[in-house]
């Protein structure tokens, strides 16, 4: 009795007797939900645009946040006003990352296409080894604090308390997916992009260079990756754990549907602030921690009534 | 003409369709099992034990398991430290439940609960494939581990860490502190050969080639009446009943101690995965060499970079990373049937050593 009441009862009851504290969670929720949207937004792109499905996403943002704390390292001694060091950094990581989408292209994706996905998807967790290797290897593995002069006052609401970096980060995720939405939809590229997603042979032999498709689509999943990397690093500092908890971002997928940019906005916010709530008002159920796994049972739930996503395409196979 | 299958005559059935049926791979493997058998255990030390032999030993079994699902049926399945982690604490509360129990029947009924286990987590299998299943079994992997960091039970309400009682075994000690490397090398070396007999027997016979046309395409094997959901729940039961069995081996005799966020935690299952696709997927001597591999090149590594070089262990570790994933991409693009593969064609060149065309 006392467990059904702590399951089904005594939740509901703290949401309405602290109002206050209720949208707290939920706006902490949404928030992180943008965080997750973030990194799963690169997944969406690769995955849209060449049928990968990168898994290396999540150490892609670390290894970008890396980047550009070490790069500001580098810079700061040298007496710059922080502005123009933080454009430079920031510049100079857009490099770095477009550089990196050409040696991928060149040395991973080329030599396997046409390949079964599977053998893609293996590829790229060979891939997230490397990066992750590399990266701290590069700019060494303590944690590292990242402070590009985003805002990180709080403010007050009528007693409801909302960090202006999470605000921030909705909004940088907000346009991010305005300019992508219309690149693939009312650009040449979107559409060749699209092509090579459904089938990569059909897409070479109409004549669309699959190899400047593929840099393109790693570039920009890469300049995704930073923008992630940056706001998860502004927020809770440069280490490893941080691909880690983007491995969050495969659920996320799962429930938007793998193909569909605003089901990976929609995933991420129904994950973040589902295991928000489910941790802070549940807590007396499961006794805590349960972020780590609440979304992949979620996901897991959900995959078994609709395998392709909210918003995924039906996958139809045939012999 | 070191190696040679022509001129090897068979005059019934039972001749042709044994494990080995050339006489040089006899010869082979009489001289691995002498060595194994008759030399190492009595040259055998306690840092042959804990660093090389054993670690080889139980993440081949483990890779085993998961060659069954992923290698023969195509499961991908990145929950494998979980299904590890159900191994080692079921056996735990087996052996401290029942004190009198012998530690072989207490380990292959440890494997019993993780097959359970698997089936469980198997269970979406039939609607999803592919990455989303990939995805999914994540979940088992996060969620087992969480379960036994909070749930006291599992670790009898003392410390979340789980200590490996001392048990005998036919009057040897083979767990627990005290014990001898040649009994527990011994131990697990019996485990290992008796469940890789079970394991190529079962590759080779009607569940195998089940499991086979199931990878190679589910639809085409549904219609010739190949009942996917059984033979998928069937591939996770018998492979999660290996990894089960390997974790308990990972806990009682390698390691002594676990925690479970520390000992199974999912770079544990990319670990062996890893191994499987180094090694070659869908071959059980692919599981022993990707084992060897991922086992040894660690210990390698440390050698060269740490004790030679000189470098910072941390470097050393970040190098180490760089060289799997490095490696990881190469197999898939120049080799996708890994080691297994080039000892096959390696064999092959023997044949006609040499003399090639």
């Amino acid at each position: 009795m006392e467990f059904l009441h702590a399951l089904l009862i005594q939740p509901f009851v703290d949401m309405v007797m602290e109002p206050a504290f209720f949208i707290e969670t939920v706006t902490k929720g949404l928030m992180a939900g943008v965080l997750y949207s973030l990194v799963a937004l690169g997944f969406v792109l690769i995955f849209k645009a060449s049928g990968v499905f990168n898994f290396a996403q999540g150490v892609l943002a670390l290894f970008a946040a890396l980047t550009l704390t070490g790069l500001m390292e580098i810079m700061e001694p040298i007496g710059m006003p922080k502005a123009l060091v933080v454009i430079l950094a920031i510049a100079a990581t857009i490099v770095v990352m477009v550089l990196l989408a050409i040696v991928i292209e060149r040395l991973v994706l080329r030599p396997l296409v046409n390949q079964e996905l599977i053998i893609l998807f293996m590829a790229t967790l060979g891939l997230s080894y490397v990066l992750e290797g590399a990266g701290d290897l590069l700019w060494g593995s303590d944690v590292k604090v990242l402070d590009i002069g985003l805002p990180t006052d709080v403010w007050d609401i009528n007693g409801v308390f909302v960090e202006q970096l999470d605000v921030t980060a909705a909004v940088a995720a907000g346009s991010l997916v305005a300019v992508l939405a219309v690149f693939f939809t009312k650009t040449r590229i979107g559409r060749a992009l699209r092509a090579v997603a459904d089938d990569h042979q059909a897409a070479l032999s109409v004549g669309i260079s699959l190899q400047q498709i593929w840099v393109i689509v790693w570039s920009v999943a890469g300049i995704v990756a930073l923008v992630a990397g940056i706001m998860w690093g502004s927020k809770s500092g440069v280490q490893f754990s941080l691909s880690l908890i983007a491995l969050k971002a495969l659920p996320v997928l799962i429930l938007g549907g793998f193909t569909s940019i605003p089901g990976a906005i929609i995933g991420g916010l129904i994950i973040g602030l589902g295991e928000k709530v489910v941790e802070v008002f549940w807590y007396s159920v499961h006794g805590g921690a349960v972020e780590n796994w609440f979304a992949f049972m979620l996901a897991l739930v959900f995959l078994m009534f609709r395998p392709q996503g909210l918003f995924g395409d039906k996958i139809i196979e045939r012999v | 003409m070191l190696y040679r299958e022509t001129g090897q005559f068979k005059r019934n059935y039972a001749a042709d369709q044994q494990l080995f049926p050339i006489f040089q791979d006899k010869i082979l493997l009489a001289i691995i099992v002498t060595v194994a058998v008759g030399v190492i255990p009595f040259i055998i030390n306690d840092y042959w034990s804990k660093a090389i032999l054993l670690p080889f030993m139980v993440y081949a079994f483990v890779a085993l398991g998961l060659n069954i699902l992923v290698g023969y049926c195509g499961q991908i399945s990145l929950g494998t430290g979980g299904f590890m982690a159900v191994g080692a604490y079921s056996s735990y509360k087996i052996v401290t439940a029942f004190p009198e129990m012998n530690l072989i029947l207490a380990i292959v009924l440890s494997g019993g609960c993780t097959a359970a286990v698997g089936v469980l987590f198997g269970l979406p299998s039939l609607r999803i494939k592919g990455f989303y299943l990939a995805v999914a079994t994540l979940a088992a992997q996060f969620f087992l581990i969480w379960m036994f960091n909070k749930v006291p039970w599992f670790y009898n309400y003392e410390m979340s860490q789980i200590t490996a009682p001392p048990r005998e075994v036919f009057g040897v000690l083979v767990s627990g502190p005290q014990a001898s490397p040649a009994a527990q090398y011994l131990f697990v070396l019996g485990f290992l050969a008796f469940f890789t007999w079970i394991a190529l027997n079962l590759v080779r016979g009607r569940v195998g080639r089940a499991w086979m046309s199931i990878r190679d395409m589910d639809i085409a094997a549904e219609l010739l009446g190949i009942k996917p959901l059984k033979t998928k729940l069937l591939a996770f039961a018998v492979s999660s009943f290996y990894i089960g069995i390997g974790g308990a081996l990972i806990f009682h005799i390698w390691l002594g101690t676990v925690e479970a966020t520390e000992a199974f935690d999912i770079l544990q299952s990319f670990f062996v995965l890893f191994a499987i696709i180094i090694g070659g997927l869908g071959s059980v001597l692919g599981a022993y060499l990707g084992a060897a591999f991922m086992a040894l090149m660690p210990v390698g590594l440390k050698v060269v970079l740490v004790d030679w070089i000189g470098m910072v262990p941390v470097t050393a570790k970040h190098i180490e990373f760089i060289l799997v994933g490095s490696l990881i991409i190469f197999f898939l693009i120049k080799e996708p049937h890994g080691l297994a593969r080039m000892w096959q064609i390696t064999k092959e060149k023997l044949r006609l050593w040499p003399f090639p065309y």
